[in-house]
């Protein structure tokens, strides 16, 4: 009896280590042992065409040889200092505007009727159907000096020469809003669509005018969903390359684009990994705070 | 209750408290709430009684302002409230779920209709600490809901919508989520916090025994009808259908067609026995009629009774059949009984198990006799 009953312990724990071990097993493979590859490479030495290893014996002696002067380049260095700042403005420029459009978008999708909520649905979602790279160039063709919205303002002759737009923070501002908008939506939909209406009933039989109702019960309530939107958004425009690389122009630094031209331009790995790794701090930092955040508050359920 | 009862200006301005007049609501042609009219007393508990679907909860929700009457109207002290919002309406629903807000704590979900009200703080904090007294939940205030258990959220419900001092108090199934030992305990404790409170109250339940026991007055309700409304004993021994008689409680049923129609009883000849009743009815000779019979009232033993038994020497000789125990169920403080009638028709008989030893065991396969009083029968004509 005895012996079977561990046995049985034994092939459940192995079932469930398994079972939780497969996610484990994909970051490892595919978020740690990259990172630590980039990591080991920002702080290497190299000969000019090999990266040298960290660890080093001869005659005896273990030496252990990290450069730093990649990470004290990027601390010294103006440039990379404000494309850091400028990106996290991006990001959380854009998570506010997705913010401001996403959440009444999903408030109304989530309080239409059940049987037209899977097409509103779809219609979010449609634009996942083309390619992300042709869409942004789509902007492009709009937002030219001889673009759809400048030809359109010049033949209402509401301008009379063409307003600059492309190559602006205003066309990168759009491109990213436009690009990470189901993001936003999508989150806050499923948390809205789930919200117990009674609750908002019960605010009103309280006596909350619908304005008070929203503010106090359905945000509040909603919480959860705008963290997980703003997560969504906030983390990968951080590390945009492509909208700004098509939209951006001179005055809209972004981490992505110096990433790629350490890499490609210059082909400086070290410092490009510099780069990438400081970058992971800096969303990781964020990350960190809002898991503790969330474990704190807990227990907001049925939400 | 007495106090109620000082001066009749008083009396005439409570009655009508609460006034539904000819509400109708329809959805998509349906009438959920057909045409309903009644009057609630100041300080009653009115209990909507009826199984789901029977538009209890709709004439709930347009009391509460979450519906609107598609015709007819409700006063609240002679006021017209039927168009107002929820949130302008002196009127405070407990919900069947309690939806406390599970961001606030107890003390915030109590706090949250004051607020609203623009309470100064220490009033606020005064106030909802009386709530806490009121339903015993002072330690629990800084809790979360989902830390409470089903009882204390219901309590904590209870607070929220009295903290306010409704005129009117809604209660949707308040027991409907608890389970049965916590139910028949809370049921009382209700009962006492509503009454010592004061408030009038509207509630909505599809259990029988809840209405009953919390209840002032009940309707019972059918198709969006009311069908019968009056006091709990009211609706349990005299009740005016089929559908009320079947609804509350059990109910033997005899068909039959009146004999004998006089003004001080009547006699009603069905296949299992020949029924005096002793009392008169409105119906006409021949007619076909209905006898209702409540389990308890129908005595089994194995002798005929006697005379000395029945309530009067009239009866002997009626209301009385033989037949054979079919089926014995022991419920502890009774024992329910299936006797199969000589005509075929299986009745329900209660018997109180009172003493720990019944001297005369019945069993299962025994011929008895099932006899009752003739006023302990309802004749129902419709």
């Amino acid at each position: 009896m005895k012996t079977q009953n561990i046995a049985h312990a034994l092939f459940n724990n192995w079932g469930r280590r398994s079972v939780i071990g497969i996610p484990y097993l994909f970051l490892i493979l595919l978020f740690t042992v990259p990172f630590l590859v980039v990591l080991k490479i920002s702080v290497s030495e190299t000969d000019g065409i090999r990266f040298q290893d960290l660890l080093s014996y001869v005659d005896g002696a273990v030496t252990l040889k990290i450069k730093l002067s990649n990470y004290l380049f990027l601390g010294s260095d103006p440039l990379y200092v404000e494309t850091y700042w400028s990106s996290i403005k991006f990001a959380a420029l854009n998570t506010a505007i997705c913010l401001f459009i996403g959440y009444p978008f999903a408030y109304f999708m989530a309080r239409s009727p059940a049987n037209l909520r899977p097409a509103l649905l779809m219609l979010v979602t449609l634009p996942f159907w083309t390619s992300y790279l042709l869409r942004v160039y789509a902007w492009k063709g709009l937002l030219d000096d001889h673009g759809v919205f400048n030809n359109i303002l010049i033949w209402l002759h509401l301008i009379d020469s063409p307003i600059r737009m492309m190559h602006t923070a205003f066309s990168m501002t759009i491109g990213m809003v436009y690009a990470y908008l189901p993001f936003m939506i999508l989150p806050l939909y499923a948390n809205l669509v789930k919200m117990d209406l009674r609750l908002i009933e019960a605010a009103k039989d309280l006596g909350a005018t619908p304005w008070q109702t929203f503010w106090l019960v359905t945000v509040p309530l909603s919480r959860n969903g705008i963290i997980a939107g703003a997560m969504l958004v906030f983390i990968p425009s951080m590390g945009e390359y492509v909208i700004p690389e098509l939209l951006g122009g001179p005055g809209t630094l972004m981490i992505g684009r110096v990433l790629w031209d350490e890499f490609f331009s210059n082909n400086d790995w070290a410092m490009a990994s510099a780069v990438a790794v400081t970058m992971v701090g800096l969303i990781l930092v964020p990350l960190a705070i809002f898991n503790r955040y969330q474990a704190d508050s807990g227990g907001v359920r049925g939400v | 209750m007495q106090q109620k009862h000082q001066g009749a200006a008083d009396l005439t301005g409570d009655a009508s408290f609460v006034r539904i007049d000819q509400l109708t609501k329809r959805f998509d042609e349906v009438a959920a709430v057909d045409d309903v009219s009644i009057d609630i007393r100041k300080g009653d508990i009115f209990a909507l009684l009826g199984s789901s679907g029977c538009g209890k909860s709709t004439l709930l929700r347009m009391l509460a302002g979450f519906e609107t009457p598609t015709a007819g109207g409700i006063f609240l002290e002679g006021v017209e409230i039927s168009q107002l919002p929820p949130y302008e309406r002196p009127i405070n629903m407990m919900f069947q779920s309690y939806a406390l807000f599970p961001h606030l704590t107890v003390f915030e979900n109590i706090a949250f209709g004051l607020k609203r009200d623009k309470m100064p703080k220490d009033q606020i904090a005064e106030r909802v600490e009386a709530m806490l007294n009121i339903v015993q939940l002072k330690p629990y205030a800084k809790r979360k809901p989902h830390q409470l258990s089903g009882g204390q959220q219901q309590r904590v419900a209870l607070a929220r919508c009295l903290a306010k001092s409704p005129k009117l108090l809604l209660l949707d199934e308040p027991l409907g989520a608890l389970d049965r030992k916590l139910r028949e305990q809370t049921q009382f404790e209700l009962h006492n916090i509503i009454k010592k409170v004061g408030v009038t109250c509207v509630l909505v339940t599809h259990d029988q025994e809840e209405a009953i026991t919390m209840a002032d007055r009940i309707a019972v309700m059918s198709n969006g009808r009311f069908l019968q409304v009056g006091q709990p004993h009211e609706i349990y021994e005299t009740p005016n259908c089929l559908f009320v008689a079947g609804f509350i409680g059990d109910v033997n049923l005899f068909k039959g067609t009146v004999e004998v129609d006089e003004p001080d009883h009547v006699v009603i000849g069905t296949p299992e026995c020949r029924h005096f009743v002793s009392h008169g009815i409105t119906g006409t000779l021949d007619m076909q009629v209905s006898i209702a019979l409540r389990p308890e009232k129908i005595c089994l033993q194995e002798h005929e009774p006697t005379i000395e038994q029945r309530e009067s020497a009239q009866e002997h000789g009626y209301n009385c059949a033989r037949g054979m125990i079919d089926a014995v169920a022991y419920f502890g403080k009774f024992t329910l009984f299936h006797v199969k009638l000589d005509s075929g028709m299986v009745i329900k008989a209660t018997r109180e198990n009172a003493a720990r030893h019944e001297e005369t065991q019945l069993v299962r396969g025994q011929r008895v006799y099932a006899w009752w009083d003739g006023s302990d029968v309802v004749v129902l004509t419709n």
